[in-house]
């Protein structure tokens, strides 16, 4: 069993937990993530490291309620314990060598993005950072970019704080300016990390975008999170959880991963339905 | 009595109740079944048999003393050899190996060595409740990476000699291929647990959610303390066919299909891990890995299942009763097919269509067998024009399995050959100074006897060395 050491709510549908696990503290760099199990008969879901605390032993992971099992994760108090905790798993993303780079994060994928850009930022890059959200309410992680980041780009679809607009909007704009990236780092939905892709193709920026398929093992051994990648022309089969997460953004078939990581839809809204009901009537 | 020339059939559940539950197909020979087969065996002098088992049980031996009702002595016999005499009495292929040899097999039904070997260690576990004692302690640690077959095996040898042995498992279960692997069926998790369990009595301790060269390298297990270590981390890289369609949703591999039904439990109607239920499925494959695919699927709710395998009958590698009983359920085998290519729905005028990207059919190419190859196996040619369509709704692909390269690249001079198997030498001795392996990892997919024996090999090698 693994102690849940804290707990925060950083907007209504994302929480913030930070995990007794001194082994994975210990070893987990930007970028690689855990896979847990609420409960007995949990599912295996993968989480990526938010960050973590050698001298405490906690693995700070955050995540957005959007199924049964993240739901159940919601419902955890400070003091209680969830099942299983394994990791750091994958690899953990590339930093070395680059002097500024982009770092465009939709949603909770800022979560991931962040601890990336603090890499970064520790080892003197300059990173210019452009998060997006749907809304103002559910903003994160803002000031905690803010620190990281030269410049900062906050961006909502709907207008309700700072610029209106997706993300791909401010980074047109920059690289037709003239600003140039070593590397510009996306990580959120599929789709956005697909247009944030074709936006910097034209300008040769190099992509790298962080994939978070449906997993159980998380140590290649069962091919569930498999993406399919065009390496000189040839498709290749890769597998997130020991080749990735980070891949090269041009050779990844995001409308493949897309289609993929609906397979269990209707199975995860039933589920999750079941779930709100057992909370609702205990 | 004169002699039978058929083995005692084994007790089986209904083929056509067993299609729809989980529960172990075959039941076990009573008591009384179990001494007249015994009475088959002609104790002959050259003991055939013991050279056709990989580690050796003296198995006339164990059938004497079964003859004379001593089934406990019978039990003490097969410890010698076998720490897992429940489980290989299951599924160890012994058509090929003890039973192949039997002389009573020359012109009858061989002895049915491997259900008295279940039969005896069930009943050993049934009525021996003495808790194993842990022997005192000779102050030396190993490390063992991996819970399968060689690592529980090689763990429990070392306790049994003092050492104190730490084994470390990447899933949250032990076991290996026993757990996610091999269907409740077919082996009850409850004998998995069981060997677990007796390991823990004797002071094994074991870590799970522990991935070795993630969470912990091989060097830190020494930096830790450890002065050997054990590498027993199975072949379970799955292979795909590189065919188009591979990546429709409702394809998955064997592994990935086995491990949501029975480690995650999804067999279950309450359970939180989804999988594809239902409808017709394709499995591609015609080993054992194949038939427990095809057999789960069947028990999950599909309509009709297929076996796709690209040679005959003859050739198919599954342990035969496997294969008599998913024909008895009515699993449908295309030999002499291969696949070429995975269809899927795509609705053109709706790109959000819920159907799109789901698999429809799996088209398949008539074989006929050419020349033997190198190893003699007569090679499967495809027939040019010959395809044909198998609707279906899921294709599970059960075409082998490699060793996974996670340690080996994270692990200094640690060699492997061509196939990723770990190389060692007669002791189980790898290319780094006490890292021992064996198994899965050093044979590529084999079987758990093998793996038992490998696990055997290694922990007599490390006693030696400490001696
Ligand atoms: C579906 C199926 C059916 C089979 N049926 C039969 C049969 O009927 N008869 C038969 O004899 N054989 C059968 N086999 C083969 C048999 O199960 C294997 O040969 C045997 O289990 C191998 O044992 P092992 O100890 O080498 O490895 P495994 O059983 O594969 O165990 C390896 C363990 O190591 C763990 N591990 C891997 N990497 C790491 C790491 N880096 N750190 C920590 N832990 C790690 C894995 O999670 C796993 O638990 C079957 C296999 C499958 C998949
Ligand atoms: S999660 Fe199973 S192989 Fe990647």
């Amino acid at each position: 069993m693994y102690k849940i050491l804290s707990r925060k709510e950083l907007n209504p549908t994302v929480t913030q937990l930070e995990i007794e696990a001194p082994l994975v503290a210990n070893k987990a760099k930007a970028g690689q993530f855990i896979i847990l199990r609420v409960d007995e008969d949990g599912e295996r879901i993968p989480l990526t490291v938010a960050g973590t605390d050698k001298k405490t032993g906690a693995v700070k992971i955050i995540f957005q309620i959007v199924g049964a099992t993240t739901e159940k994760l919601n419902h955890k108090k400070a003091g209680e314990s969830i099942q299983d905790f394994v990791g750091p798993l994958g690899k953990a993303t590339e930093i070395a060598g680059k002097k500024r780079v982009c770092i465009i994060g939709g949603g909770v994928g800022c979560a991931i993005a962040l601890p990336v850009a603090q890499a970064f930022k520790e080892q003197g890059t300059e990173v210019v950072s452009i998060i997006g959200f749907r809304s103002k309410d559910l903003l994160i992680l803002e000031d905690e970019f803010r620190a990281a980041s030269s410049k900062l780009v906050v961006m909502t679809d709907d207008g309700s704080y700072a610029r209106q607009g997706n993300v791909t909007v401010p980074l047109k704009e920059m690289l037709e300016a003239g600003e140039k990236f070593d590397e510009i780092i996306t990580i959120g939905p599929l789709i956005m990390m697909k247009f944030v892709t074709l936006a910097a193709k034209p300008f040769g920026v190099p992509v790298t975008a962080s994939m978070n398929p449906i997993m159980i093992d998380g140590t290649g051994m069962c091919g569930g999170c498999r993406l399919t990648l065009t390496e000189d022309g040839k498709r290749v089969t890769k597998f997130a959880c020991v080749d990735g997460p980070d891949f090269n953004a041009y050779e990844i078939d995001f409308d493949e991963a897309m289609s993929r990581s609906r397979m269990y839809f209707p199975f995860e809204r039933k589920a999750h339905e079941e779930i709100c009901n057992l909370y609702k009537n205990a | 009595m004169a002699l039978d020339p058929k083995k005692h059939a084994m007790p089986v559940q209904d083929p056509q109740v067993r299609a729809h539950n989980f529960s172990e197909v075959a039941l076990g020979y009573t008591h009384e079944m179990a001494i007249d087969e015994a009475k088959r065996c002609l104790n002959c002098k050259n003991r055939p048999c013991v050279q056709g088992c990989p580690v050796n049980i003296s198995i006339p031996d164990f059938i004497s003393c079964l003859k004379q009702d001593d089934i406990e002595g019978a039990y003490n016999v097969i410890n010698k050899s076998s720490s897992l005499p429940a489980v290989c009495g299951r599924v160890c292929p012994q058509e090929t190996q003890c039973e192949s040899k039997c002389t009573l097999g020359i012109k009858f039904e061989p002895v049915g060595i491997g259900r008295l070997e279940r039969f005896v260690a069930d009943w050993h576990n049934a009525n021996c409740k003495e808790s194993p004692k842990k022997v005192a302690s000779n102050g030396h640690r190993v490390a063992i990476v991996g819970s399968g077959p060689s690592g529980l095996t090689c763990a429990g040898d070392l306790a049994k000699a003092g050492f104190k042995v730490t084994v470390y498992e990447a899933l949250h279960t032990e076991g290996g291929v026993l757990v996610y692997g091999i269907p409740e069926f077919r082996l009850p998790k409850a004998i998995v647990a069981k060997e677990v369990d007796t390991l823990k009595q004797l002071g094994v301790e074991f870590v799970t959610n522990a991935v070795i060269g993630k969470t912990l390298t091989i060097d830190e297990l020494f930096e830790q303390g450890n002065e050997a270590v054990f590498v027993g981390s199975g072949a379970g890289l799955p292979n795909f066919m590189n065919i188009p369609g591979e990546s429709l949703k409702g394809v998955y591999s064997a592994n990935e299909f086995l491990t949501r039904s029975n480690l995650m439990k999804s067999f279950r109607d309450k359970c939180d891990t989804p999988i594809m239920k239902g409808g017709k499925v394709v499995v591609v494959g015609g080993g054992n890995v194949a038939m427990d695919a095809a057999r789960t699927a069947l028990r999950l709710g599909a309509e009709k299942v297929y076996i796709v395998y690209r040679r005959s009958m003859t050739e198919l590698p599954a342990r035969r009763e496997e294969v008599e009983h998913a024909e008895e359920e009515g699993i449908q085998f295309e030999l002499l097919r291969n696949p070429v290519e995975i269809l899927g729905y795509h609705n053109p005028d709706n790109p959000r269509d819920e159907r799109n990207g789901f698999v429809t059919g799996c088209k398949v190419i008539k074989m006929e067998l050419g020349e033997p190859d190198a190893k003699g196996r007569r090679r499967p040619v495809p027939v040019e024009g010959s395809e044909y369509v198998l609707d279906c709704d899921t294709v599970v692909i059960a075409i082998g399995t490699s060793p996974n390269p996670l340690i080996k690249s994270t692990t200094k001079g640690l060699e492997v050959n061509a196939h990723g198997g770990i190389i060692v030498n007669e002791d189980g001795l790898t290319s780094r100074a006490n890292v021992y392996a064996g198994g899965d990892a050093v044979t590529g997919a084999a079987t758990v006897i093998s793996a038992m024996g490998a696990g055997k090999v290694a922990a007599k090698a490390i006693i030696d060395s400490f001696k």
